[in-house]
């Protein structure tokens, strides 16, 4: 396989990792550096990936693993993550900062939820991934992925309900 | 899209019964049209997953970052050992006219010495050469 065959195999899903890996690494430049790695980890394996029918779900598997054992070396070197860097992506400027805030907070709440909702809200609802695909991803049963995603979503409602009625931020 | 509809959906949603195109016509109801009061909670959810969607991975993905780190540490451990030769030549011929210089300084301060003692040996000569003359002639 050359580059660019690989290249073009993984261009597709790239951001997908990013995103996943943001998610669970919090900091931009640690997820940058994850997304790096593992798509040097999956070029080094590349005779191993033709064997593979969904790559980009091996791909996201890797990602969970790597991103795991990221936060696992940090707390054991007793570092941890700064949640600095909450701004998301600057939505269009005629919004209103109001907004910027209630759609921050949610992000503050999916980074509350337990680890593994979060990762099944990001796959879901951020990437659309079908049951089937985020069940291997997370190596669970399909049934127990909706109920931790009915889980999620609820917990998320519940919070944002609570703030929408109180005004309380 | 019917009121009654999205509101189902909603219930769907939160049961996580919803398939994903379900889950698009929410998503498009929550950040296109305008939304009932009592459903406004959920806009800056829909918008949060619509907006985090669009982040992107900006940087080049590097396939081979192992290479060119070996070949610099190639040229520079070539780099290093040349300096170090060249340090090492030079070195030994400023050390050899150092030593030089030195054996000089020893050689010319000895002879110096070895002069001025001669000279003083002259005089106390000379000096028994007057008195040996006068004695002499006083014999006379």
């Amino acid at each position: 396989m050359k580059q660019s065959d690989f290249l073009k195999i993984v261009f597709p899903f790239k951001n997908k990792v990013f995103r996943f890996a943001k998610r669970l690494l919090v900091s931009t430049e640690e997820a940058e550096d994850a997304t790096q790695e593992l798509f040097l980890k999956l070029w080094k394996n590349k005779e191993k990936i033709a064997d593979y029918k969904n790559i980009e779900a091996f791909a996201m598997t890797m990602t969970k693993n790597y991103c795991y054992d990221r936060l696992k070396s940090k707390q054991a070197s007793n570092l941890t993550l700064i949640h600095s860097n909450y701004q998301e992506k600057e939505t269009s400027l005629d919004k209103k900062i109001e907004y910027q805030d209630s759609v921050n907070q949610v992000h503050r709440l999916i980074q509350k939820l337990p680890e593994q909702q979060k990762i099944i809200i990001q796959l879901r609802d951020i990437e659309q991934y079908d049951y089937d695909e985020i069940s291997k991803i997370v190596d669970m049963q399909p049934t127990a992925v909706r109920v931790a995603l009915s889980r999620a979503r609820k917990t998320i409602r519940q919070e944002l309900t609570k703030t929408h009625n109180y005004g309380v931020s | 899209m019917e009121l009654a509809n999205i509101e189902k959906l909603v219930e769907k949603y939160l049961n996580a019964e919803t398939s994903l195109q379900e889950e698009a016509t929410l998503k498009n109801y929550f950040i296109e049209g305008t939304i009932a009061p009592h459903l406004q909670e959920y806009e800056s959810l829909f918008c949060y997953f619509s907006n985090t969607k669009e982040e992107i991975f900006t940087k080049n993905i590097q396939l081979e970052t192992e290479k060119p780190r070996g070949k610099k540490l190639k040229w520079l451990s070539v780099a290093a050992s040349l300096a170090v030769l060249v340090s090492v030549f030079f070195g030994s011929q400023e050390y050899e006219k150092y030593q030089q210089k030195k054996t000089f300084a020893q050689v010319s301060y000895a002879l110096n010495m070895l002069s001025l003692n001669l000279k003083k040996g002259e005089r106390v000569i000379a000096k028994v050469q007057t008195y040996e003359n006068r004695i002499n002639t006083i014999l006379e």
